[in-house]
This record gives C-alpha cells, sequence and structure tokens, in this order.
C-alpha cells in the first residue's frame, strides 16, 4: 500500500511552484535564479536561519530590476532628500518595503549589519512595513544599502513621495499629536484614581463629624489633582466648541464643555467657600471615560494611507539620455525638451513625444481603458501610463507636475479644506441636546429664584452637570469604533469612525468601471478559431510556460490538466509575442503582426489584447481577454435596489448591455469620462442633494473620490498604491459592498437605541437636580454608572449584529 | 491623624512615579509600534558567532 507521493515541487526560498528541479543548490531547488542568488547571499553570510523560522519566507524574485535602476541615489541631490538625517558621515534612512510579510523578513531585516560592517543597525517596524537602518557611508553608500535590500529580495519603494519628506517641524507636531491622546487618558486616569480614593470618606461620611482639619486638606488636594483634568484632559472638548461656535455650529462637544465648566466651577466654589465637596470625582471620570471612547473610535491602520496623492504612483526617479549615456536624475530635475528611456514596465513619469520604440501604453490606471493601446511615434503619451514591451525613447513635454493626469491635483477642490464632510450626527444632537439643557437648567433655576439666588444658582449648575451628554458623547464613539473593526476584519478599512455615519446616509452609488466593476488582473480568455488538437494544447501549454507575461498567464489557466512537453529554442519578444519549438512544430504565440506579419484580413479580427497563435505558420485563431467582472457584483447590484447608481467609465460603450443586464435598467451609465467629467458628475449629484458614494480605483478616480460624500478605493491588495479616499476596500470584498452599507445603518440605530437609554439616566439625574438634592455621591455614582452601561450597550450590540449579519 | 495625611502623601507619591512611567513608556516610543516588538522576543541572537561584537543593541533608533 503505497501513499502518493505529492511531486509538486516547491520553491525553498519562496514556495512558488517549480517547473523542474534544474535550478538547485545546496540541495535545495528553486523556481528561479533570483530566488537561488537570495539562497546563496545567505548562505555565504550565513544568514540560512532565516529559512528556519518559517518555511519558504521569501518572495518571488522572477522580477529583475535593471541595474541602473538606483544610480540617482548616487546623486547628493536625491539622496539628501531621502535620508531622516545624516551628520555626513553617519546616516539613518527610513524605508518601505512592501514585501515584508513574516518573522523571518523581521529576523533577516534586522541582521543586515552581518552584511556589511558600514550597517550599524536596522530595525523594523512590521505594521508599517518600514524599516529604520543607520550606516557609515564612508563605508557603504546609500546606492549600496538600497542594492543590498534589493539583492536579498527586499526592494524599497522608492517613489516621488519619499522624496518629498515633510518638513521636520511637520512631523514633529503630527507625531506630539499622536501621542498626546495617550498622555491626557494616563493624567486623567492618574487624577481620577486618586480623587476617588481621596473623596471615599466623603462617601462614607466619616471625616463630617471627625475632623474638619482633615477634611479641608482632603478637599485642597483633590482641588490640586482637578487642574490637571481641566486644563490639559479636557482642551480638546473646549477647542472643538469654540471652533464649532465660530462657524456658527453648536456640535456636541459644547454642551460637554458646558457640563465641564459647571462641574469645576461649582466644585471651586464649594471647595474654596467650604460649603461642599464639590463634583470633581464625577468631572475627573467623566473626562477619563470621554477620552477612553476618543482613543477607542480612533483605531487607525498604521499600514494603510488615505491621503496619497499621485505623487506615490510616480517613481522618484527617471533615466535620462544625455550624449548617447544614459543617466538616472531625480524626477523633480526633469526637464522639458529631456530625451527619457522607459523600460518595459515602467511608468511614464511626465507628458512626452515618442521619438522611438514600439509603444504599447496600458493607461487603465490613468484613463480606465482597459486594453493597451499602440501608440504611433511621434505622438503624445500621458504621464502615468505604463508600457508593456521593449523599451521606448521619449521626449518629455510638460514637467511631472503640469502633466494631463497631475493637473487633477492643481484642481480647487483638492486645495480647499473639506468642511461639508464633519459629522452631521454631532451636530444635530449638539444643537438640540444644548437647547433642552439649558431650557431645562433655565426653567428649573427660575422657579427656584424665590429660595433665593444662590439655592437657584445650584439646581441651575446641578442640572447642568448631571445633564451632561456623556453617555451620549461614548454611544457614539463606541458603536462607531467597534463597526469600524468589525469592517477592518472583513477588509474594509475606514479612515475613520465619522466614515460609518456618512456611508449610512448615502443614497447615490456611483461606479467606476475598469478596476472596479472588473478586475484588472483577471481577465476571461476564449480562444476563437479553428478546433486544437490534444498535441497543439500541449504545445501551446509548454511554450506559453516559460513566459511570465501577464497575458500568457491567464491563457495558461485554460490548460490546468495538459501535459507540459519540452521546448526548444524558446524566445520572448517582449511587448509581441513568444516562439519555440515543440516536437519539431514551430509555435508562434502573440499579436497580430508578429504571428501574421501584416495586419491583413482573412482571420477574424480581434483587439488589441488578442493573442494569435500559429503552428507552422498555420494560424489557428487567436485568444481574446474580454473583461471579467468582479465576482459578487449581481449580488450587489441586488443589494443597490434602493439605491441610485450611476457608473462612470473611461473606457468606450462596448459593455454597455452587459452592464445593464447585471445594474437593472435603472442605472445610468457615461461613458469617455476623463477625470474632469468625474469629479464634475459628482459635483452635479451634490448640487441636486444626493449624497453620493464614489467606487473607484485609479488616478483618473482621485478627483471623483476626493469629492464625493465618501469615496471609497478598491484595490488588489490594501498595500497597494490608491488615490486620497475615505475607505479602502480589498477587492476580493467587493460583493460585501452592500453588506457593509446595511450595516452601517443598523449602526446608526444602535447609536440612536444608545441615546434612548442614556436620556433615561439624564431624565432621573435631572430629578435629583430640580429638587435640588444632588449630592456629589449620588453623582458619582450616576455618571460612571451611565457611561459604562452605555459602553458595554453599544460595543455588545455591535458585534451581536456583526455575528448575526454574517460579518465577522 | 498626621499619619493620615503623611501615608496620603506618600501613596499620591507612588501613583506619581507609575503616571510618570507611563509617560516615559509613551515618550520613549513603546506605544508607535505595538506588534514588531512581540515578534523580535522570539528570536534568538545567533550563538554560533558569539565571538562578533553584537553592534544590534549598539543604539536606538532617533526620535
Amino acid at each position: 500500500m503505497g501513499k502518493t507521493l505529492d511531486v509538486q515541487l516547491k520553491c525553498y526560498h519562496c514556495g512558488s511552484e517549480c517547473r523542474d528541479g534544474d535550478i538547485a543548490a545546496g540541495g535545495k531547488i528553486f523556481c528561479c535564479q533570483g530566488c537561488r542568488t537570495v539562497y546563496e547571499i545567505l548562505e555565504i553570510n550565513d544568514l540560512s536561519r532565516y529559512y528556519a523560522l518559517s518555511a519558504s519566507p521569501g518572495t518571488s524574485q522572477k522580477k529583475i530590476s535593471t541595474k541602473e535602476k538606483f544610480e540617482y541615489l548616487d546623486h547628493a541631490e536625491a539622496s539628501a532628500k531621502l535620508l531622516d538625517l545624516t551628520d555626513g558621515i553617519v546616516s539613518v534612512i527610513t524605508l518601505f518595503i512592501p514585501q515584508m510579510h513574516c518573522s523571518s523578513c523581521i529576523w533577516l531585516l534586522e541582521n543586515l549589519y552581518k552584511f556589511n560592517a558600514g550597517i550599524q543597525y536596522s530595525r523594523v517596524n512590521f505594521l508599517q512595513k518600514k524599516i529604520t537602518i543607520r550606516f557609515n557611508e564612508s563605508i557603504i553608500s546609500l546606492k549600496n544599502v538600497v542594492e543590498l535590500l534589493t539583492a536579498i529580495g527586499y526592494e524599497p519603494e522608492i517613489n516621488l513621495s519619499s522624496t518629498e519628506k515633510e518638513s521636520e517641524e511637520d512631523e514633529r507636531n503630527k507625531k506630539s499629536r499622536d501621542k498626546s491622546i495617550y498622555y491626557k487618558t494616563g493624567v486623567a486616569g492618574f487624577c481620577f484614581g486618586n480623587i476617588m480614593l481621596l473623596s471615599f470618606p466623603e462617601y462614607l461620611s466619616i471625616v463630617n463629624n471627625v475632623d474638619l482639619f482633615l477634611k479641608s486638606i482632603f478637599s485642597y488636594l483633590i482641588l490640586l489633582l482637578s487642574l490637571p483634568v481641566f486644563f490639559y484632559c479636557s482642551s480638546d472638548y473646549f477647542s472643538s466648541a469654540v471652533r464649532a461656535l465660530q462657524k456658527k455650529m453648536i456640535n456636541i462637544d459644547f454642551p460637554i464643555s458646558l457640563g465641564i465648566l459647571a462641574l469645576f466651577g461649582r466644585s471651586i466654589y464649594e471647595i474654596l467657600s467650604s460649603s461642599g465637596t464639590g463634583y470633581m470625582d464625577s468631572l475627573s471620570g467623566l473626562v477619563f471615560f470621554l477620552l477612553l471612547g476618543r482613543m477607542f473610535q480612533d483605531k487607525t491602520y498604521d499600514i494603510l494611507n488615505f491621503e496619497r496623492n499621485y505623487k506615490s504612483y510616480f517613481p522618484a526617479y527617471a533615466v535620462i539620455k544625455n550624449e548617447e549615456r544614459e543617466q538616472s536624475i531625480p524626477l523633480s530635475a526633469l526637464k522639458v525638451g529631456d530625451r527619457i528611456i522607459i523600460r518595459n514596465d515602467e511608468l511614464i513619469p511626465a507628458d512626452s513625444v515618442l521619438i522611438c520604440g514600439r509603444a504599447n501604453i496600458d493607461y487603465s490606471f490613468v484613463s480606465g481603458e482597459s486594453a493597451a493601446v499602440e501608440i504611433p511615434e511621434g505622438s503624445i503619451i500621458h504621464a502615468g501610463g505604463r508600457q508593456r514591451g521593449t523599451a521606448l525613447e521619449l521626449e518629455v513635454i510638460k514637467k511631472t507636475s503640469q502633466s494631463y493626469i497631475t493637473q487633477l491635483w492643481n484642481n480647487s477642490d483638492f486645495t480647499k479644506p473639506d468642511e461639508n464632510k464633519i459629522a452631521a450626527f454631532s451636530i444635530l444632537a449638539g444643537k438640540y441636546f444644548t437647547l433642552a439643557v439649558l431650557l431645562t437648567a433655565g426653567i428649573s433655576g427660575i422657579c427656584w429664584l424665590n429660595t433665593g439666588i444662590a439655592q437657584a444658582l445650584n439646581v441651575f449648575t446641578s442640572v447642568l452637570i448631571v445633564a451632561c451628554p456623556c453617555a451620549l458623547a461614548l454611544s457614539a464613539p463606541f458603536t462607531l469604533g467597534s463597526t469600524l473593526r468589525i469592517f477592518g476584519r472583513s477588509r474594509f478599512y475606514l479612515k475613520n469612525a465619522s466614515v460609518v455615519e456618512k456611508l449610512s446616509g448615502i443614497n447615490h452609488v456611483v461606479f467606476d468601471k475598469t478596476g472596479t466593476l472588473t478586475s484588472l488582473n483577471e481577465r476571461s480568455i476564449r480562444f476563437y478559431g479553428s478546433d486544437l488538437s490534444q498535441e497543439d494544447n500541449e504545445a501551446i501549454k509548454s511554450v506559453l510556460h516559460n513566459s511570465i507575461h501577464p497575458l500568457s498567464r491567464s491563457i495558461l489557466k485554460l490548460y490546468p490538466e495538459v501535459r507540459l512537453v519540452e521546448t526548444e529554442n524558446f524566445r520572448e519578444y517582449p511587448g509581441r509575442g513568444l516562439e519555440g519549438k515543440v516536437q519539431g512544430r514551430k509555435i508562434r504565440l502573440g499579436s497580430v503582426s508578429f504571428v501574421i506579419g501584416t495586419e491583413a484580413g482573412g482571420v477574424p479580427s480581434g483587439n488589441s489584447s488578442s493573442v494569435y497563435v500559429s503552428i507552422d505558420d498555420d494560424i489557428k485563431g487567436f485568444f481574446r481577454a474580454g473583461n471579467i467582472y468582479r465576482e459578487g457584483l449581481k449580488d450587489l447590484a441586488g443589494c443597490l435596489q434602493n439605491y441610485e447608481v450611476s457608473v462612470l467609465s473611461g473606457d468606450y460603450d462596448g459593455e454597455k448591455e452587459t452592464l445593464r443586464d447585471i445594474l437593472g435598467t435603472k442605472a445610468k451609465m457615461f461613458f469617455r469620462q476623463s477625470p474632469y467629467d468625474k469629479l464634475s458628475h459628482i459635483k452635479k449629484l451634490q448640487n441636486q442633494n444626493k449624497r453620493t458614494l464614489m467606487i473607484g480605483d485609479g488616478l483618473n478616480d482621485a478627483g471623483a473620490l476626493m469629492k464625493s460624500d465618501v469615496g471609497i478605493s478598491i484595490s488588489e491588495e490594501a498595500v497597494n498604491f490608491s488615490p486620497a479616499c475615505d475607505a479602502i476596500l480589498e477587492a476580493q470584498e467587493f460583493g460585501k459592498l452592500g453588506e457593509f452599507l446595511k450595516f452601517s445603518k443598523i449602526s446608526m440605530k444602535i447609536i440612536y437605541m444608545n441615546l434612548a437609554v442614556s436620556l433615561l439616566y439624564n431624565i432621573a439625574g435631572v430629578g435629583f437636580a430640580v429638587n435640588n438634592s444632588l449630592t456629589p455621591v449620588i453623582s458619582a455614582i450616576l455618571m460612571p454608572l451611565s457611561s459604562i452601561t452605555v459602553v458595554l450597550l453599544a460595543t455588545a450590540a455591535t458585534n451581536l449584529a456583526a455575528k448575526i449579519k454574517g460579518l465577522k | 491623624m498626621w499619619v493620615l495625611i503623611i501615608l496620603m502623601f506618600f501613596s499620591l507619591l507612588v501613583a506619581l512615579i507609575f503616571l510618570g512611567a507611563f509617560i516615559w513608556a509613551v515618550k520613549s516610543g513603546q506605544y508607535d509600534d505595538k506588534y514588531t516588538p512581540s515578534v523580535r522576543i522570539l528570536l534568538d541572537d545567533d550563538v554560533r558567532k558569539s565571538g562578533v561584537p553584537d553592534s544590534h543593541n549598539s543604539g536606538r533608533a532617533e526620535g
């Protein structure tokens, strides 16, 4: 009884499938030369423990990067912009390494010093996928450091935005702002605990008739401890309320500030006049809970960036041809008239004219056209397109920042801050709540006037204290914060919690087509032409197997079961096609002109993404890649019945009927839309008072994503580039969008439910207050109790609802 | 009664020390990266090359 052996060969370095065991070293097999090289480098440097920490920890090294790529790092100007700090000898740099994914990566990257004595120290921040390296420039140059990282399979991503670091002051400000919430919560917690402790005798009424001296000592200590709570910890609430008032608005922070002021003012008066012990325990508890809520709500995703602009998409350098010599220079130094060289898979950095070469430009990210277009010599190629094929020579006609697509960022909608995106709920709640509180406080105060001003003032402040909407202010952050986390676990990442609220109010959904409704990476491939025999299929698969071109990869998926045979004389003509001999027969695969020689008729015509096949010069037919719509689109369309839907496509209207079938007849469709058209379409909808949700993926959607009430960017992998947006949705979860929209509405319902609960507490409290029987003890019990109930209810209800809805 | 007051001040002092420790922890960046250290602690230093001075621990990152 023999167990069938799984003979599939796995690369020792990256774990991907190996064709055969040919590429081997030290008894291990590899899928490509690149992987073997990395293994050998690690072996020489005695770092092979990398492979012991986790199985096949590397990333595939099939993508080869050119040697001259990092030459620009030798430019003093370029490197100075990248370095965090330097004293001329020792420099520190932080690099983004997207390949980082496991503990082996951390280990290897933190052992960089073993490769070169010039590297003094390296430290990884795994969640941000960043590495900080300190190195001695007299021993190893920045270029060599980057090349070392590339050689061991961790090529850092250096783009235009990494050369334009925020000014140091800005960065420091940002950092201290991030940390201030920790400081404030810590201080508030400290004061809260100690004030509670000091108030205990008062609660138990031990001291009242024992020692007046002791009592006053305790009171003054409490007063001292409450100062940082009032002046430091709650400063955010005051400034937020004042800022809203300046805009003639009242937000939820206004009644909170009012409550804090009343608590503090009355307590100070009571302590200084020795007429009571004050409510400092309630005050510090309130502020502590509020800050905890804020901390819970401010969940951020370290790795994601919601503020990216085109600069994160463009490379940091360009290769220019200078008197027959190639030289790489920083993109910012690129001038009009420069001759640039663009190789396969590289990005066109600026609008330019094609001088020579076969341009086959993929504009899907920039204009939304799904098929690559061939461009004749002498025509203009816009920045942002990606060359698929052989190297090109171009002459720059506009600087990067003035190119067609980057102009979008000069639009006034990008420069003015967004004011209509402030959470509506907090404003609404703030307005009515403040009104109700002030009315109740005022009326009950007036009612008590006949017993004396002091009594009336007491009642007035008591109502303000007890009606402070802390429970109300807590229910939103905890519900929205929980929702944010639940969405995050389903790979739908929101920029902040207020996006949930905005999502719930959406009534018009706008889709981009290319890359959003359709998948960029996957194409449905069909063969058109004469029938192929079993041998033909084997031959085609075997030739394709040698190529890493995405189209070859997609066609291969048609033949999962077919046997592989030996291929001889394999050649790949980048941008044109493949050629090889299988069992004596010549197989050619590629574009029309490559396989047939001319664009002549006689064969059924396909568009530019067709792959023609000939066997021994006999044309068999062609493979054609059609758009494949994302999984779950149909279900999503069902979920969106209650929404108005429109589609903005940069592509031709060839798929109009298919789209109509899927999205229904009510959906409005617009084709050949430029990035500017998309932006103005959103504006038009907003002028009709529609609350719009835009879902897009490319640079061409950037304006629309920015302008819409909620902009969701679809990403095949969240780490990849995505334009500035409010949320990032991973592509495979696309079909769940309807669920997310529904759940955002449920979240809002939970907030309203909590609102009712917290109002019950408030009414009970106001009951005490108007009778002038609110004592510090009652307040100290009532406030934390209501806060905790609301917090528990909010988190429990949200998570329960998620479980029922089948979200994780 | 004085003993109560002295005790009070001592308890405050202890609490202040802990608050100080917390602030120091935030300031020194321990809250910046809440994941990597949990992995790092499980990765042993290489024992075979004990002769080589470990520059790994020679300094901390600035900032």
